[in-house]
């Protein structure tokens, strides 16, 4: 007959133990199971996920009652063993089932320390340690509110990610200075710590809990500053405490733990303990790789085997979406240790592995962690790394000179491979140019050897150069990022959109891994930018994304009021144009009428629910949109010209209209102004323009990268042409070159400088393909972009941006 | 408390907002991508901008005139500068939406 094979407890740490017990020697036990809880084996280590919502407690069985029914195991469900007679070789359990055994494991896990401040005992107060927690803290999630997380230790911080995507807010309560310091340095931490604020998470390191607040449940936390931070819940992960009571009770030999042997047995014979209750040579385990080693080896004893526990190095990563985060073995710094960093700011990676005697004992990976399990292999089998030193930290694919590996690939290019298509760069050249002249930046190799300086699409190529020529002295950091939301700076963003083909914001922060839920004032009109101008044909504007002015289509002003600028075309007016003008300022009293530096008309101070009905009596006059408020085409300034002036050489005015009329409507990085002046004398003041024409008796001259405002240039010359066509093809693709490349908000002579001049009169001039195709490019996407406006809305679009939602609160008697 | 109805969530765009006038001043009525509403004064605390024709990200507005950013849900601007607005309390239910109004509504009685 069988022997008696009795399991108190029925988490992981058995079931694993069972399934190679039962393949190995299956019916060599009887098995019987007390389970404390109402149910069958489930992964614990997946409750967070049940707890945010990513999966379901179905998901998380590993064993069905038809597991044990099949290995004839019977499982007492919801049975806690109160008392072990070691000598009659019994157990009992609370609900008085009393079961003989010839071998006991006693498998009790762990309970979650609560810390006995005032107020833990209220309803709300909750630990996180099995199923029927997460139970209690969705029930309470459902009425919103705040979650106050006491512990930003691994579980702690899951806990509160899981709370937040039910809707809560959530703060968290850490003692330590940084979070999760036992498995993070503090670089790791910081980054960690800076992404859950991203994802709405408030955590509150130094922080002590003074007390726990609410008469009949939680209502908030006091802590010892006196801050009081208001929930309705208290979810206290600071810490676990193995289970040992019963094993004390018996008489077994209990330190922290139970204590175990390596064959896992306890002080009696007959009774093994496993899981994170039992204590191996001083260690109590609380994760499950550990765990499983051990079960492997108590399945091994129980079969006759001699297997032996030799304790385990435990790794961890964190359940959070979207956060990469691993660590393994000791990572505090000692004088007889060396490290191996990389970080890598603009992909928000940082590696570290801590060496002594050349083997690695420690590693932190954050962002990138691929490469965790080979560096944790690594750790275990204590191999001698001292042979690819120099290339460990990149990674498994990186050794023996992988071509997959991007780094590997670029290192392995001869001198004279080209890297830069646009210039004819080679990486011999980029490569000479970093360390002869110490470049350490992108910008400094743009500058020195032109490389990555034009379209940009080898910036990727470029910067590995940099960091296999440079080691850890280059810092991709000096790209400054769009903003907040992202270490990416607009070039890499305009770049992947195209690369990736990203159509939409959405896929642009989901696809470029965004740190916010949905941007920022900043990167947003950015964004919305780059994709109007990267897919005319396909990309739904987002008006949400930009800023006023541009979804009300007119200027605000301080005290809330709007100006409205109709569209002259190259300045010029008529009478019955002034007449319309005049009636609208008297209907609707507008208090201001101004003429612009750019020869228009600015009607100022109009209430913004007056808008719709000023555009309306404007548009039947045939005025259209002036766009004064437009990151785009705004005017385009002209003198008298050849018609009237008598030093004039040009038709400038008509120059001017033309233009005015191709170009009107598109979007470009920044506001864009033209002038064309008829003659050198240059009374439209063209050289101060954005772009600029003076008209010459041979042609005209093209001027482009003028400044007058915060900072004063006078313009250079792009070339000059023959014709009127030339003049407007020449100038409609050097716009599209820089509604292409410029950065948002980034005027046209900054976008200049950063390419360089001669690389735009290359490009405009002299490349008649590459001119033709940006002209063709610009012409397509003003199909898209010639909608007025202001009639758009006159005719009923956006009704919502001109009306109050509602007008409450004054009383009958009053109106 | 009083509330009184607005309208509904679907007047609101998405990552917008919208204004309600009350005896005592406009108060912006504000809707994230995640759907949730906010009522706070329409009024920056720096210099008087209208908060309902800022840009919403996440739970906060960035001022249309000098781009401070408000907290929608506690009113108080973030980051570096220091001032707050007053926040309503707001009911959605159904859609329907309502602000409480107490001050006001006990003024015109």
């Amino acid at each position: 007959m069988a022997e008696k094979l009795v399991i108190i407890g029925n988490g992981m740490a058995p079931g694993r133990m069972l399934e190679e017990l039962f393949e190995r020697a299956p019916g060599l036990y009887d098995v019987t199971i007390f389970n404390a809880e109402p149910r069958v084996n489930y992964d614990r280590i997946m409750l967070s996920p049940v707890l945010s919502g990513e999966k379901a407690y179905e998901d998380i069985v590993i064993h069905d009652d038809a597991w044990y029914a099949a290995h004839g195991v019977t499982l007492h469900k919801g049975a806690k063993v109160t008392e072990i007679d070691r000598q009659a070789k019994t157990v009992t359990s609370a609900n008085g089932i009393t079961v003989s055994y010839d071998k006991l494991v006693i498998a009790t896990g762990s309970l979650p320390f609560i810390i006995p401040v005032p107020g833990h005992q209220l309803p709300g107060v909750l630990a996180y340690r099995d199923l029927d927690d997460v139970e209690k803290m969705l029930e309470i999630a459902k009425g919103k509110g705040r979650a106050i997380v006491i512990g930003a230790g691994l579980l702690g911080l899951e806990a509160a990610y899981g709370m937040k995507r039910q809707g809560m807010e959530v703060t968290v309560i850490h003692l330590m200075p940084t979070i999760m310091e036992r498995q993070l340095d503090p670089a790791a931490a910081y980054l960690l710590e800076k992404a859950l604020a991203e994802r709405g998470i408030e955590i509150i390191t130094k922080a002590n809990t003074k007390q726990i607040l609410g008469s009949n449940r939680v209502e908030g936390i006091e802590l010892e500053d006196g801050r009081v931070i208001s929930g309705d819940m208290v979810i206290m992960a600071v810490g676990i405490r193995p289970a040992s009571q019963l094993a004390k009770d018996a008489g077994l030999a209990v330190n922290r733990g139970i204590v175990v042997d390596d064959s896992m047995m306890t002080s009696d014979a007959s009774i093994y303990s496993l899981g994170e209750c039992a204590e191996h040579r001083g260690v109590c385990y609380g994760l499950v790789a550990p765990l499983y080693e051990s079960a492997r080896v108590l399945a091994d004893r129980l079969i006759g085997g001699n297997a032996e526990y030799q304790g385990s190095v435990v790794n961890t990563k964190l359940k959070v979406t979207g956060i990469n985060l691993f660590s393994a073995g000791d990572f505090a710094e000692a004088p007889d240790r060396e490290e191996i960093v990389l970080r890598d700011a603009s992909a928000g990676v940082y590696k570290r592995l801590v060496l002594k005697d050349n083997r690695i004992i420690g590693a932190v990976l954050y962002g990138e962690t691929s490469d965790g399990s080979w560096f944790f292999d690594l750790l275990k089998k204590q191999t001698d790394i001292s042979a690819m030193r120099e290339t460990l930290i990149f990674g498994q694919s990186y050794q023996g000179g992988s071509q997959l590996d991007p780094m590997a690939a670029v290192a392995a290019l001869p001198d004279d491979a080209e890297i830069c298509g646009c210039n004819g760069v080679c990486k011999g050249k980029i490569t000479g140019a970093i360390t002869g002249k110490g470049l350490t930046t992108l910008d400094g190799v743009r500058a020195h050897t032109k490389a990555s300086a034009s379209c940009g699409n080898c910036t990727g190529l470029v910067e590995q150069l940099m960091s296999l020529t440079l080691g850890d002295a280059y810092n991709p950091a000096a790209v400054t990022p769009m903003c907040t939301c992202t270490e990416l700076g607009h070039d890499d963003v305009r770049r992947l959109i195209k690369a990736k083909g990203l159509k939409t914001i959405p896929a642009v922060m989901q696809e470029l891994e965004w740190k916010t839920s949905c941007g920022c004032a900043k990167c947003r009109p950015a964004l919305n930018y780059y994709l109007v101008s990267d897919w005319p044909d396909e990309y739904a504007d987002d008006y949400q994304s930009r800023f006023i002015n541009e979804r009300v289509h007119a200027n605000i002003q301080k005290d809330g009021t709007y100006s409205v600028v109709p569209r002259m075309w190259g300045g010029v007016t008529n009478s019955s144009e002034l007449r319309a003008i005049a009636d609208v300022v008297d209907k609707f009293e507008i208090p201001m009428v101004k003429v612009t530096g750019g020869q228009r008309i600015d009607l100022l101070g109009i209430e913004k629910e007056d808008l719709p009905a000023v555009w309306a009596d404007l548009g039947k006059a045939g005025f259209v949109s002036g766009q004064a408020y437009a990151k785009g085409l705004r005017t385009v300034k002209t003198c008298v010209g050849s018609d009237w002036c008598r030093f004039g050489t040009q038709d400038s005015t008509g120059l001017g209209i033309r233009l005015e009329k191709f170009m009107w409507g598109s979007w470009t990085p920044a506001k864009l102004k033209l002038a064309v002046s008829g003659c050198p004398r240059n009374c439209a003041e063209a050289t101060c323009k954005d772009i600029g024409v003076i008209c010459v008796d041979s042609g005209f001259e093209i001027h482009f990268a003028g400044a007058a405002g915060l900072d004063i240039k006078g313009t250079d010359i792009l070339g000059q042409v023959k014709t009127e066509d030339e003049a407007l093809e020449h100038i409609v693709a050097l716009t599209q070159m820089y509604r292409e490349q410029g950065r948002y908000l980034e005027r046209i002579y900054k976008w200049a400088k950063r390419i360089g001049h001669d690389e735009i009169r290359r490009q405009i001039m002299e490349d008649h393909d590459k001119r033709r195709a940006y002209y063709e490019r610009f012409v397509f996407s003003q199909k898209f972009a010639q909608v007025d406006p202001w009639s758009e809305r006159v005719s009923g679009k956006d009704k919502h941006e001109f009306k109050p939602m509602a007008t409450v609160g004054f009383s009958a008697a009053a109106e | 408390m009083n509330w009184v109805a607005i309208g509904t969530i679907n007047d609101i765009p998405l990552r917008g907002a919208r204004c309600v006038k009350t005896p005592q001043g406009k108060i912006g009525v504000f809707r994230t991508a995640e759907n949730e509403v906010y009522a706070i004064e329409d009024h920056c605390p720096h210099k008087g901008g209208p908060l309902t024709q800022g840009i919403v990200h996440g739970a906060s507005v960035t001022c249309p005139l000098h781009n401070w950013v408000i907290s929608l849900e506690t009113g108080k601007a973030l980051g570096a500068d220091e001032g707050a607005v007053r926040t309503i309390p707001i009911r959605n239910i159904d859609g329907q939406l309502s602000i409480a109004l107490e001050s006001i509504l006990v003024a015109a009685e």
